[in-house]
């Protein structure tokens, strides 16, 4: 056991930018990014969500990462304390780097999405002739 | 009824709007909670993991999430009706030439307590950890159950 004692913390709701198609709450979730020579990793906490419901977007710069969650009760069950709620994860991300999108691999492993963004190989330095002129 | 007479500025009978609100609110709370039937308040308690609990006709489920948090570290433990969840969450070190950008995700060890509001059949209690996502089904105890009596045609 560490020292440490997890500290509480409400899931961050995001605010809506443009009206969602599914209704539900929106959160943000809460990730880890660090960077190697050859690659930028990320971990995001996902709980709830499975492999299959994943989506990872890389368009331009702009990395977007979500994931669905499956509704966490049955019908006949009822509330009698309600603490969290569950909703889709969001978050979008500017990546400075290039990035060589067909080497993105994604695995998810007890609600932790692992995205590991392998680097391109850097646009060689041109070099330019001066003509005698 | 008698009529008190109200006098600004006097100690004692001085009116707080705020304090009257927050009286009004916890009140609403209380009536609201009678009426639903909701044994605790449903605020957020201060303490890691948040939990939801629910139940049917036969069972409660308690449910957490747990993101990151390996099912081997979770220890479960159910005493009358009281529910003990205990754990650790590791986050593995990631290499030595990484720099990080973010740091959002924490480790670290928890601990909760929370009751139920009737027995429990502790023997029966199941936990699942899917995606992150634990789920402790608390089967109540016959006693407690509703039980439906047949009338017999004589």
């Amino acid at each position: 056991m560490s020292d440490k004692e997890l500290q509480v913390r409400g899931k961050q709701e995001l605010e809506s930018e443009g009206e969602r198609t599914k209704p539900g709450p929106v959160f943000v979730p809460a990730v880890d990014i660090f960077e190697s020579e050859s690659e930028i990793t990320l971990l995001a906490d996902m709980p709830g969500v499975a492999s299959e419901n994943v989506s990872i977007d890389l368009h331009e710069n702009q990395l977007t990462v979500s994931g669905e969650v499956e509704p966490l009760t049955s019908e006949k069950e009822e509330y009698l304390l309600q603490e969290f709620e569950t909703g889709t994860f969001h978050r979008q991300f500017t990546l400075s780097d290039r990035i060589d999108q067909s080497a993105i691999t994604a695995t998810v492993k007890d609600g932790v999405l692992r995205l590991v963004l392998p680097k391109a190989e850097k646009a060689k330095p041109r070099k330019i002739e001066v003509k005698a002129g | 009824m008698s009529i008190i007479k109200w006098r600004p500025g006097r100690s004692g009978y001085r009116f707080d709007p705020f304090s009257e609100m927050q009286r009004l609110q916890r009140e609403m709370h209380r009536i609201y909670n009678s009426l639903t039937g909701t044994w605790e308040a449903s605020r957020p308690a201060g303490v890691y993991p948040h939990l939801n609990i629910t139940e049917d006709e036969d069972n409660y489920y308690v449910r957490a999430e747990l993101p990151g948090v390996d099912p081997e570290d979770i220890e479960i433990t159910a005493q009358d009706n009281d529910l003990i969840i205990n754990g650790e969450r590791k986050i593995p070190v990631e290499g030595e030439n990484v720099s990080y950008h973010r740091r959002e995700r924490e480790a670290g060890s928890f601990r909760r307590i929370t009751s139920l509001p009737t027995h429990i059949e502790t023997s029966k209690v199941a936990a699942v950890c899917k995606n992150g996502l634990l789920t402790i089904t608390l089967p109540k105890a016959p006693e407690v159950k509703a039980r439906q009596i047949e009338v017999k045609p004589t």
